[in-house]
């Protein structure tokens, strides 16, 4: 199935859909496709929301934000995120707000389908006051008093991967985030791959996600860049720095989703067009 | 010995608190700088984790991102994120957590939120991550804070992660299994809390800093330990160790990546 076909069928505006991949195997192309096809109202789910939720944002797809670290990695402010929280633009966004360890257990809940998760955490913070989705529970055995959030359970979790055979297993190699549980934890699950193959090598210890819990893989080389593939390619670190200059003024930010979003038909012509601009 | 910049007098002072057989668990920025300084040093076989799931890794470049290729291809092991935070911090596996923030108190809170009302904030940080939990769970935090009164603050706009709370004990109290921010480095040298109201106080100051200096850094009534140590100046091989290391990371972060543009 074609990534665009499978955005068309799977992400409906209103979805609750978590592209995760934790710095690593980022879906970008994914995420531009959500752009092209211009769905609003998501409620968008990720750890950190990156660069590819920075654009979502700032083109009005999303209408909440669930999330625990919303930055630049190593750059500074996500801009667009920014100025969605502190002046409404282009329009107003609901945060769901989550530190990481709260998240990763909202995920294992979601993924395992219980109705919460419980860690030891957020203590003496200010983020509970601010978030009716942390909330405290006794243990019932002990009596200690533990912090509760509820599961993570999105309509739609989209990945990238390195590689699916054609059965649809799909293989996930490198820095894992929550994927596996962000896929576990959906109702559909759509994975871009860096590469079809026939069968995959065994993989005792590895990460798969078993066919049947894949709804759909689209075959999309350098779908995570500017994130990386690990085994295909790097990080382009010198793209995030760059993305600093161009999400921080609107105009501009509008023109290069003009140019090499909007204007381009998949992420083929994405990845030529930043090419060309590079040449 | 060549001047220093106050960067790198912070990230050698950070780098001496660690020791051989530490766990620590790294943020990006000064703080992954002092770690592998540490290790490239007197700490060979220190344990850094970085929480996108990477531990023992001994990268040769710091990496941009928490979760660079680096940190992946030099790791003793890769687990999934929910482990690191469940399986290691929280079980309590991490003997040290280095943490940055926008604003830090008296007593060693942190901010890392926002400034101005959490609804309608002047300005939106990108928020607290792994932190909450890091101060919660971590044997010891140490915190680095370039000083401004902008970051050294009376009070907090927002209290992403608990230090020692209004002190004298309180933090104790509230069942936090780690052992708050022992030390705190800074432009003018390190602050730690005072045994028994936990407020930070000026410790040790760098050669050549002076009292002044940091009072005037400090946007509470900065207190002094009843003995200031004075911090030696970077050796020779300390500098030329972090300087190689950041030249190794500018030229590996400035080298263009192909962008991976299908053949056909």
């Amino acid at each position: 199935m074609s990534l665009a076909d499978a955005i068309e069928r799977f992400v409906s505006d209103g979805a609750s859909v978590a592209l995760e991949g934790f710095t690593h195997l980022i879906p970008f192309a994914a995420g531009h496709e959500l752009i092209r096809q211009r769905r609003r109202e998501l409620h968008l789910i990720r750890m950190t929301p990156d660069l590819i939720y920075d654009q979502l944002i700032g083109m009005g797809c999303a209408r909440k934000l669930t999330f625990s670290w919303g930055g630049n990695p190593g750059v500074g402010s996500l801009h667009r995120l920014r100025d969605a929280v502190e002046n409404q633009w282009p329009r107003a966004l609901e945060l769901d707000e989550h530190s990481h360890a709260g998240m990763a257990a909202a995920f294992c809940a979601g993924a395992a389908r219980l109705p919460f998760g419980v860690l030891r955490g957020y203590l003496d913070t200010d983020l509970p006051a601010h978030n009716p989705n942390i909330r405290r529970v006794a243990c019932p055995f002990t009596g200690e008093v533990l912090a509760a959030v509820p599961a993570l359970n999105p309509d739609v979790t989209i990945l990238h991967a390195q590689r699916a055979d054609r059965a649809g297993n799909v293989a996930i190699e490198g820095i894992l985030g929550a994927t596996r549980e962000a896929a576990l934890a959906a109702t559909t699950l759509i994975v871009t791959v860096e590469e079809i193959v026939d069968t995959l090598p065994p993989a005792m210890n590895g990460i798969v996600l078993p066919h049947w819990v894949v709804t759909a893989v689209a075959h999309c080389p350098g779908g995570a860049y500017p994130s990386y593939a690990q085994g295909h390619y790097a990080r382009d670190n010198a793209f995030y720095k760059q993305w600093d200059e161009i999400a921080r003024d609107r105009p501009r930010f509008l023109a290069w989703m003009q140019r090499h979003v909007l204007a381009t038909g998949d992420h083929r012509a994405f990845l030529a067009s930043l090419q060309q601009e590079a040449a | 010995m060549s001047a220093c910049t106050r960067d790198e007098w912070m990230t050698v002072a950070a780098a001496r608190l660690l020791k051989n057989r530490d766990v620590c668990f790294v943020g990006i920025g000064l703080p992954s700088a002092a770690c592998n300084l540490a290790r490239f040093t007197h700490a060979p076989q220190i344990v850094l984790i970085y929480e996108s799931g990477t531990i023992g890794t001994r990268p040769d470049v710091m990496p941009l991102s928490i979760g660079d290729g680096e940190l992946a291809q030099t790791a003793a092991c890769v687990v999934p994120l929910p482990e690191i935070f469940s399986y290691y911090l929280q079980a309590g596996r991490v003997d040290i957590g280095f943490l940055g923030a926008a604003q830090i108190d008296r007593h060693g809170n942190l901010n890392s939120t926002v400034i101005g009302p959490y609804e309608m904030p002047s300005t939106r940080l990108p928020g607290a991550g792994g932190a909450p939990e890091i101060a919660q769970h971590a044997r010891q935090v140490f915190v680095m804070l370039r000083a401004s009164r902008r970051s050294f603050v009376e009070r907090l706009a927002f209290r992403s992660s608990a230090g020692y709370l209004d002190g004298h004990g309180a933090r104790a109290r509230s069942g936090a299994a780690g052992g708050g921010p022992r030390a705190v480095i800074t432009d003018f040298g390190m602050l730690a809390p005072h045994p028994e109201s936990e407020e930070l106080q000026l410790v040790a100051l760098f050669e050549g800093a002076t009292v002044e200096e940091a009072r005037a850094a400090i946007g509470w009534p900065l207190q002094l330990a009843d003995r200031i140590d004075t911090i030696a100046p970077p050796s020779a091989h300390e500098l030329d160790t972090l300087r190689a290391l950041h030249a190794r990371t500018r030229e590996a972060h400035a080298r263009p990546v192909r962008i991976p543009l299908p053949n056909g």
